[in-house]
């Protein structure tokens, strides 16, 4: 526990949140119903479920880009009013600005609250040091590869230093190799302040490879939070190598029991909505 | 193909127009011209009629006026349809009521617009800058609306999250995006700004390259008005090529622009 942190604060808390939209039929889809869920200051936290269950859903709502129905959101204890200035998002898909170079990508961040700029470049160069891109400053997005993208956006993130950090599936489109060294490197900074973490992924190995508590969503529409394990592997973990020991595929074994069942409904239902469009 | 092979092989379709067409304008054959000097002149006299336009200078005068009408014209119409552009954006509702008179506008083709201008702003430069505004604005109009709206979801959201207020997204997104297709339209939208130039000086001026023509086609001078279309060939590659240079700097950030030109 860090010192200046108060015993038990609660960073996001979630409590019976149903997230409803308006399809264009006019019909209402409600994503995710009754959703309860506490994440600690410090806390990592990882959110899996079936493809299109509305994991990414509860992360918008937990962000404020999304407004729940029904039920409340609370940050450090207040209700979330608008956008959730505590958290740092890391999108799927690209997210940098096009036009900016790697460097004034991560500097914005800074600069939007009013920093000086020489001292945002400062700031800026050591976070992309820090992601192991110190040498890239200069590069436009399109000029790297899909992995370093992803490091600038960590590091446009990470530099705002944000109490919580809301991740949708951040590591989806790179290959296996890449997601292990992100994998650790996230881990590796996440180890030096411990922000609390909300890790959106279809993954269950690496959510229980990276996080302190995996929390299992079931099938939409209507996804519910159906399961919440904690994982007692200790820190810090490498990846790769927590893989192998055997509490590991214990748990795996556990909790796809209870997946196994969820994401073969999710799968019937997508393959009936295809058969239906057809 | 090697790039002096290319650059052989390009100049070699131009000596063979050239020479076929001095062939054919001079050398009568069964008794006759093919190309009769009073209708299509000759390579020789055109080259000649260029050669004492720069000898006595005055063709610098009506390219400078032609140039500067299309910069005038471009500067202008951007600006105007940069402010329009990403004010319809931001105002769906106001771009709504508008939209089919700006539809009924473009759709109008913009020479017959030539006469009226030249009776509200007169025969100087300013009916020519006028014209071409009109062909400029659309161009640029269309493209900073289609920029702003579609500003990737994913990007705004990013703004967002980053603590961008309105203003700052207006900065660092918007702006941005909207620009980056008006650079993308930078071809066409100068290219237009030429053509209203011209256009205007030929319906009615006192000076231009669009003047030159049509002084040499009122006296029947083929050999003028040939010469006058290879000089503004000429004028517009140049100008086509400095904005080429321009566009390669404003877009660097961009994949496609660089690739798809070499």
């Amino acid at each position: 526990m860090q010192a200046g942190e108060t015993a038990g604060s609660t960073a996001v808390a979630l409590d019976h949140a149903t997230v409803a939209f308006r399809l264009a039929d006019g019909r209402v889809y409600t994503a995710v119903e009754q959703a309860r869920l506490r994440i600690e200051h410090g806390e990592f936290v990882a959110i899996v479920g079936p493809t299109g269950c509305g994991k990414s859903t509860l992360l918008n709502v937990a962000a404020g880009l999304l407004r729940p129905a029904s039920g409340t959101v609370r940050i450090f204890d207040s209700p979330l009013i608008g956008l959730n200035r505590e958290a740092g998002y890391l999108f799927q898909a690209d997210a940098l600005f096009p036009w900016k170079t790697a460097i004034d990508n991560v500097a914005i961040g800074l600069e939007v609250k009013g920093a000086p700029r020489a001292h945002a470049l400062e700031r800026a160069q050591g976070w992309l040091t820090s992601v192991g891109l110190g040498a890239f400053g200069n590069r436009y997005p399109h000029m790297l590869s899909g992995g370093q993208r992803k490091r600038v956006g960590l590091a446009q993130v990470l530099i705002r230093d944000p109490k919580i950090l809301l991740m949708d599936e951040p590591f989806g489109p790179l290959d296996a190799q890449t997601r292990q060294i992100m994998g650790n490197l996230l881990l590796e900074l996440w180890n030096a302040d411990r922000k609390a973490v909300l890790f959106v992924t279809h993954d269950l190995e690496e959510a229980i490879a990276l996080a302190d508590r995996v929390v299992i969503m079931s099938a939409g529409p209507g996804a519910r939070i159906i399961g919440d394990w904690r994982v007692p592997l200790p820190r810090p973990r490498d990846i790769s190598e927590v893989r192998m020991e055997k509490e590991f595929h214990a748990l795996h074994r556990e909790i796809w029991s209870v997946l196994k069942d969820e994401v073969m409904k999710g799968y019937a239902q997508s393959s009936q909505a295809v058969a239906e469009a057809v | 193909m090697s790039r002096a092979g290319l650059l052989l092989c390009q100049l070699l379709v131009a000596v063979v127009a050239l020479a076929l067409w001095q062939l054919l304008a001079t050398v009568p054959i069964f008794g006759r011209l093919l190309l009769p000097p009073f209708f299509f002149s000759n390579p020789v006299d055109v080259g000649s009629q260029i050669v004492d336009w720069f000898a006595r200078g005055v063709i610098w005068k009506h390219l400078l006026i032609t140039l500067w009408e299309s910069i005038l014209a471009f500067t202008i119409g951007s600006l105007a349809g940069v402010m329009v552009g990403f004010w319809f954006a931001r105002q769906p509702r106001v771009a709504a009521v508008f939209d089919p008179y700006v539809k009924m506008a473009n759709a109008l083709p913009r020479v017959v617009l030539a006469p009226i201008f030249t009776l509200w702003l007169g025969l100087g430069i300013w009916s020519k800058v006028a014209l071409g505004v009109t062909l400029v604005f659309f161009i640029v109009f269309f493209n900073v609306y289609q920029g702003v709206k579609e500003v990737s979801p994913t990007v705004l959201a990013n703004g967002r999250m980053l603590g961008m207020s309105e203003r700052q997204l207006m900065r660092h997104v918007y702006w941005p995006s909207a620009l980056s297709w008006m650079f993308s339209s930078l071809h066409t939208s100068v290219g237009f700004a030429v053509v209203g130039a011209v256009v205007g000086e030929y319906l009615g001026s006192a000076a231009g390259l669009g003047y030159l023509i049509q002084q040499a086609e009122g006296v029947f001078d083929v050999a003028g008005v040939f010469a006058g279309m290879f000089v503004l060939s000429a004028f517009v590659i140049l100008i086509d090529l400095a904005v080429t240079k321009v566009e390669r700097r404003l877009l660097v950030w961009r994949p496609d622009v660089v690739d798809d030109r070499n």
